[in-house]
Formats: structure tokens, C-alpha cells, sequence
């Protein structure tokens, strides 16, 4: 199998595996709990706040364990609406946000809020200017992706961060579910004041996710219960999870400082070869993150696609994971200027550290193969 | 070749001024500093002239500065690059500094050359404009504020080799950890003993800590908190705390069965001082210290404090005396204890509280009360069962979990 889907999900670490079982059995207790078994979780549950917050280069505290991606980007786009909703009703995004962002603020829309949907060029990024006019004095939020799920876009989050420090009531929230490991982000430098993570997209598990806080911001939860997290997300702790993510974040990391390189090297290939390739539009920026290609072959339906590289045991993917079965053109293909054909025939593939130069042989030889005969065949 | 960072300049303020003792303090904190570093193994440490010089050897400069930046006896410091005394090469070490302070290249900035090595044929002025125009022209939204300017770019050349230093982090100022002799801190686990702790490290002195546990009326995660605290401060201290963990169940117990109840909290306290005061002589401390703060509580009134300081004739050291509560609450946040003393778990000042306890306390009546107790024993069994640990901020984390992280 080569398997190049890695932006809709990771094979988790083996060790990552191990440390969630032995978690699992070894320290069931809820942290909760006042015995020796709770205060066990409980403490192992610090640690691993502690280990993630120096991973990220913040505070402990800022550091909220969630399910996941959406769930993060959820709590930090409703709870800061909800939270800063007499102040005022306006929020800012783009769009080409993943789903569980731009259906939040669809959601938030029809609840009375005023969204701003920023445009991109055709690299997939917003204007500066653009960002600068659409703050109004009842902007409460600004929310953007850092590495586009799709395309592998790079936003320039710490430009926008400088900027947004002169409206310090204006806050900014950045989906890093894709860029973790492997586009850098410092976050205390771009000014971010909340930053959702997702375990799986670095071999963790699923059902775990982090949602970094900045310290002094206030969030309007979205659980009622306990006083779990800060208060911020009641429920009985995934504390098992929440630690398997942290020692797949810090091997991610550490394989991000040996092998970055090596995946700019081997989307560079695959870029290169694309490029022989007749009927083959590059959809992904020059300035581009280091795991992903888009790309789309007009008149050839991704399904298609995606099946024959499957037969070879090839797994690819049309356009995000989490909107790739209804069969409408890809959203953030169209907001970047792309035709209706174009935005309909993207195919995604993304990397991890953990894939080789003679996978990405074996996929471009295939490749090269497999368009030409199938574009013959449709082109009759 | 691009420059690198490859040493950090430290430097030491009040050190400075101690005479002919100097070269003490100076030996004691290259010591500390080889401490706190010493997971950086290929970084040397170095010291000439009233400066030292952590060489880094590869080592990462961010990770050195953060374990520097907190350290005793560091007035400020500054990564610092090093180039041969050759012009060109000192213009391009200067080039990469700038960009380095001001990774956007927008800002200002000024050149500050010392020529401390006169046979090197640039002279300061001259240095100054050479760098300066050197910067200028590559680079393009950086300008020259010689009055207020965003980065100074420090530049000596000496004789072995020239710095230049771009960024300064201030260090805590104080006096190296070890030079000020030894100290039992009474460590409770709420707001001020930790900060007592950190203003007495910030001294020079060699702290350990003594905490009350009296299981089942305060709990694990009570005693846990305090250990955490320790570790806390041993960041400070940049070395192992030994924490002393008095049973104090007992003793507890037969004060509340035999002192009325108004009296309570002062004898208490008698008793804690006296065990402290033993645990501290028995550890070759010259002195206690807490966290009590002039009028804040009934025991820390000046009559409480005259009534209980009685039993003992070691220096009761009051860092926070004449501190308000606000005051030491911003020191806590700014050394990371507070988010742990507030966790809520009883200590051993709080469990027996009676309903009303004596502001104004006298020593004879103190003392007419403990004829009812048999103090001596009391004391003597509570440090025989005393039982120490070592805790280091360095491992954070515990053993049972070391595999799963």
C-alpha cells in the first residue's frame, strides 16, 4: 500500500498506540476522583498539558485537551461569538476554511451574526488589504486556515497577527490542523490568541485534539457540566488520548527537523513530473506547504481517478476528506478562480514523514501511465 | 559561511561591587550556570574580564537563554556572535544579527562598536558608520534612531576575537544560589510561602523547604502540590530542593484535644517552629523563613508573631513582611507558582481551625497552656519521623509515566 491521503488522516504511531493503551489500562481513573487512582490520572493528566505546552512553546494552562479538529474550531469560533456577542456581531473568515469552520459560521449566520468571507488569490491566500478593510468596529473574531487542507496554501498568519495587534478586541483564531509539524508557526510571535490541533493528522488517535488558549482570552463554552478544562469543555477527561497525541506530537517534531526537506524534495518530483504530463493543471502554489499537491486533470472525474490508483493500491484523495462524497466541485478550488471543471477534478495527494522516495517513484510512474490512457479513453 | 549564534554573553551587576569576595560569587555562579545547563552537554562555560561566556558548541541558543534568563546573579544576557577581527567578516556578522533581531527587516537600530583591542586598525567612530552603512544598504525598511532605536547592535573587538551582541534578556539580578548560606523555608502550599522561597533565592541562599502533612485530614494531593512547588522553585534554584515532610497528625491532634480552642492556632505554630527550628539545626541551616505578611491573618499579627516567635532563637527571615497581598500575588504569577497554590486542598493551617482564634496572643498565656502538653516529645517524635526528598525541576515527570510521554 502507498499511502499518500495523510491530510484526511494518519497511520498512528506505533508508540502512540502503546502509550494510549498502557494509559488506558494502567491509569483508568477519572481525574477527578479524589482516591490514589483519580489523583494518578489527574497527574498524569498534568504532565501531559505540561509536555504539550513546552511541544508548543506556551503555558500549561493555555493548553485545552478536545476531540478533535472540529471540536477546537467549533469552541474557538462559537465561544468567542457567543462570549464578545454584545460587543458586537461581526466576524471575519475566508473561503476556503475547512468545513467544520465555514459551517460553523453558516451556522452562526443564520443566528443573526455578520460574517465577512474573505476572498483568495488564485494561490489560495487572502489579501493583506483585504483583511485590513474588513475589520469594523464590531468585529469580534478573525479566523483563518494556516496550510490549507486542499491545496497546501501557506496563509501569512503572522502578518495578519501584526496587524490585528493594533485592534487588540479583534481575536484571532487559526485552524492549524494541517500545518502541525510540518509548517512552522510560532504562535506567542503571530500574536494568535486561540490554534486548533488535531491528533490524527499527526499519528495520534481519533477522538483527540487540542485547542490552544492564549492567556486573558475568555471562550463561552459549548458543553454544560463539569468543571473539566479550565472549565472551558466539561466531560471526564480523555486523558489516554490526550497523552498519545503529545508523544506523537513530539515525534512528529522530531521527525519534522530531520525530514522536511525530504517532502519538499518529493512533492518537488511529483510537481516536476505533473508538468509532462498533458492534461494535468497544477492547483497548488509554488509557495506551498510540504505534504500536499493538488492537482486536476479537466474531463477526467476524480472518482476515476481515485479508483485507478486504488487498484494499484494507491490511496488518494478527491478533495477534503470531509466533504469528498458529495460530488460538487471542491469549494476552495472554486474560490481560487478555478473553473467549474477544474474546481470538479482536483485530486489530492498528501504526504507524511513517513512515506519514501521510491512511493513517490512508484506514484509518478503510474501516473504518467494511467492519465494519457484514461484521458483516450474519455476523450473519444 | 552564515554566522551563527555560538556563545551568550552573560553579565553580573551587583556582583560586581563585593570586593575582594568577587572571585567567590564569580566561581559560584560559573557553577550554578554549569548546573542549570548541564543537559546542554556540549555548551562550556567560561568566565574573563567581569563577563562570563556559556559557549554553545552546536547547542540550541533559545533552549540556553530560557534555562539562563531565570538564574540568580544574571543581570541581563545576550546571544552573541563571534568573528574574526576582520572587517568584511564583521559586517556580515552584524548583517545577520539585524536580521535575526528584526525578522520582518522594518524597525531601527544603531551600532555601538568598542574598540577594546587598539591595534585593530578601524577605529569605534569609524566601525559605527562602516557597520551601520553596511546594514543600510542591504537591507531595505531598516533604519538608523540613534536616540531610541528598536535594536542596538553592541559590537567589541577584543583581541582573541569581536562580538556582537543585538538582543539583551534581562536576567532576575540577585545574588548566585549558594553564596548566602542555608535557609529551611516553611512551605505551606498557598500564595506566599513559595513567593518567600523565590525573595530568599533571589538572596543567594541555600533554600530547603519543610512542610506539615497530616493525613487523612490533608490529603495527597495537598503534599503532591507542595512537591510541585518545590520543584517549582528549584527552577530558580537551579539545583535540587531537599523538602522535609513533618507527620504532623499527631502533634496536631493532641494540641486540639488539650488547648482551648482560641489558642489553638498560636500554640500550633509554637509547635511547627520548634520542629522546623530542630529540622533546620539538625540540617546545618542558619535560618527559617516563611511567608508571613505583617497584619494579614490572626497569626500574623505582631503580637502572634511576638507570642510564637518566642520558642525559638534562630532568625525567623519575613521576606514578604511589608508586602501587600496584591504584591506578592504578581510575584507568583510571574515565577508560576500561583496556578498551583490555588488548586483547592486543605493544608495544615487549615484543618482544626476553631471558629475564633486570638489576634493579640500573650506569651504567658501561651505558655501556661503548653504546660499541658508535653512538648519535648511531642517535637522529638515529629522530626525523628521526618522524612526528606530530593526534588529537581528538571524531572517533570514522574517516573511511572516517563515511558508513556
Amino acid at each position: 500500500m502507498i499511502y499518500f491521503d495523510n491530510s484526511a488522516t494518519t497511520r498512528p504511531y506505533k508508540e502512540a498506540v502503546d502509550t494510549f493503551v498502557k494509559a488506558t489500562v494502567d491509569f483508568f481513573g477519572n481525574p477527578s476522583s479524589l482516591h490514589p487512582a483519580g489523583k494518578q490520572a489527574e497527574r498524569l493528566l498534568v504532565q501531559t498539558r505540561e509536555r504539550a505546552a513546552a511541544l508548543l512553546r506556551v503555558h500549561p494552562k493555555e493548553v485545552l485537551f478536545t476531540s478533535g479538529g472540529t471540536e477546537s474550531n467549533n469552541l474557538a469560533i462559537k465561544g468567542t461569538a457567543y462570549q464578545h456577542q454584545s460587543r458586537g456581531k461581526h466576524l471575519i473568515t475566508s473561503e476556503v476554511e475547512h468545513a467544520s469552520s465555514y459551517e460553523t459560521f453558516k451556522q452562526l449566520e443564520q443566528e443573526g451574526f455578520t460574517v465577512t468571507y474573505l476572498p483568495v488569490s488564485r494561490f489560495g491566500i487572502v489579501h493583506i488589504e483585504d483583511v485590513k478593510k474588513a475589520i469594523r468596529p464590531d468585529t469580534t473574531l478573525v479566523s483563518l486556515i494556516h496550510v490549507n487542507n486542499e491545496l497546501g496554501s501557506i496563509n501569512p498568519i503572522e502578518v495578519i497577527g501584526k496587524i490585528l495587534q493594533e485592534h487588540p478586541k479583534v481575536l484571532f483564531h487559526v485552524d492549524h490542523v494541517q500545518g502541525v509539524g510540518k509548517v512552522p508557526l510560532d504562535l506567542k510571535k503571530a500574536n494568535v490568541d486561540f490554534c486548533s490541533l488535531s491528533s490524527h493528522k499527526f499519528h495520534g488517535l481519533k477522538g483527540s485534539g487540542m485547542l490552544y488558549t492564549r492567556s486573558g482570552t475568555k471562550l463561552s463554552p459549548m458543553f454544560a457540566g463539569g468543571s473539566q478544562e479550565h472549565q472551558l469543555r466539561a466531560g471526564t477527561e480523555n486523558v489516554a488520548g490526550a497523552t498519545a497525541m503529545v508523544k506523537a506530537l513530539r515525534m512528529t517534531q522530531e521527525a519534522a527537523w530531520e525530514k522536511t526537506d525530504h517532502l519538499y524534495r518529493m512533492t518537488e518530483k511529483l510537481i516536476e513530473a505533473l508538468k509532462s504530463v498533458d492534461g494535468v493543471y497544477m492547483n497548488t502554489p509554488s509557495e506551498r506547504a510540504p505534504h500536499i499537491v493538488n492537482f486536476s486533470v479537466p474531463g477526467l472525474k476524480p472518482e476515476v481517478l481515485v479508483q485507478s490508483y486504488g487498484e494499484k493500491g494507491i490511496y488518494v484523495s478527491t478533495k477534503s476528506a470531509c466533504s469528498s462524497k458529495f460530488a460538487e466541485p471542491s469549494r476552495v478550488l472554486l474560490a481560487c478562480g478555478f473553473s467549474h471543471e477544474r474546481a470538479a477534478s482536483g485530486v489530492r495527494v498528501s504526504l507524511s514523514f513517513e512515506n519514501t522516495e521510491e512511493e513517490m517513484s512508484t506514484f509518478i510512474d503510474y501516473t504518467k501511465e494511467m492519465i494519457p490512457s484514461l484521458l483516450k479513453v474519455v476523450n473519444k | 559561511m552564515q554566522p551563527v549564534y555560538d556563545h551568550i554573553l552573560i553579565r553580573y551587576a551587583e556582583l560586581s561591587l563585593k570586593g575582594k569576595n568577587r572571585s567567590h560569587f564569580e566561581k559560584r555562579l560559573q557553577l550554578n550556570v554549569r548546573t542549570a545547563l548541564r543537559n546542554f552537554e556540549n555548551v562550556k562555560v567560561k568566565r574573563s574580564f567581569g563577563r562570563m561566556f556559556v559557549e554553545l558548541n552546536g547547542e540550541d541558543v533559545q533552549g540556553v537563554s530560557d534555562t539562563l534568563k531565570d538564574l540568580f546573579g544574571i543581570h541581563s544576557l545576550s546571544p552573541a556572535l563571534k568573528t574574526n577581527n576582520k572587517l568584511e567578516e564583521i559586517k556580515e556578522a552584524a548583517l545577520f544579527a539585524i536580521k535575526d533581531a528584526l525578522p520582518d527587516e522594518v524597525g531601527t537600530f544603531k551600532v555601538s562598536a568598542r574598540r577594546i583591542d587598539k591595534t585593530f586598525p578601524v577605529q569605534s567612530q569609524k566601525l559605527n558608520y562602516e557597520l551601520g552603512s553596511h546594514i543600510l544598504q542591504n537591507t531595505d525598511q531598516i533604519t538608523v534612531d540613534v536616540h531610541n532605536p528598536d535594536v542596538e547592535v553592541k559590537v567589541e573587538v577584543r583581541q582573541e576575537a569581536t562580538y556582537l551582541t543585538c538582543k539583551t534578556v534581562k536576567g532576575p539580578g540577585g545574588l548566585p544560589i549558594g553564596t548566602g548560606g542555608r535557609v529551611m523555608l516553611m512551605l505551606s502550599g498557598g500564595i506566599d510561602s513559595p513567593v518567600a522561597g523565590y525573595q530568599m533565592l533571589k538572596r543567594g541562599v541555600d533554600l530547603q523547604a519543610i512542610h506539615f502533612h497530616s493525613p487523612p485530614f490533608t490529603n495527597e494531593r495537598a503534599l503532591q502540590k507542595v512537591k510541585d512547588l518545590t520543584k517549582v522553585l528549584s527552577r530558580y534554584a537551579g539545583m535540587d530542593i531537599t523538602l522535609h515532610v513533618v507527620p504532623f497528625t499527631e502533634a496536631q491532634k493532641k494540641i486540639h484535644e488539650v488547648v482551648p480552642g482560641e489558642y489553638e492556632m498560636t500554640i500550633m505554630r509554637r509547635v511547627m517552629l520548634r520542629i522546623a527550628e530542630k529540622v533546620a539545626a539538625n540540617n546545618k541551616a542558619l535560618a527559617l523563613a516563611n511567608g508571613e505578611s505583617l497584619g494579614q491573618v490572626a497569626s500574623q499579627t505582631l503580637d502572634s508573631m511576638f507570642t510564637i516567635n518566642e520558642v525559638t532563637t534562630m532568625p525567623v527571615l519575613r521576606p514578604l513582611v511589608a508586602m501587600d497581598k496584591l504584591e506578592v500575588i504578581d510575584i507568583a504569577h510571574k515565577i508560576d507558582t500561583y496556578e498551583l497554590s490555588i488548586l483547592p486542598y486543605e493544608d495544615c493551617c487549615t484543618i482544626f481551625l476553631p471558629p475564633q482564634t486570638k489576634t493579640k496572643p500573650n506569651r504567658t498565656k501561651a505558655n501556661r497552656f503548653e504546660g499541658n502538653l508535653e512538648i519535648d516529645a511531642l517535637v522529638e517524635d515529629a522530626v525523628e519521623r521526618t522524612y526528606k526528598q530530593k526534588l529537581s525541576a528538571s524531572e517533570e515527570t514522574d517516573k511511572e509515566f516517563e515511558d508513556l510521554f
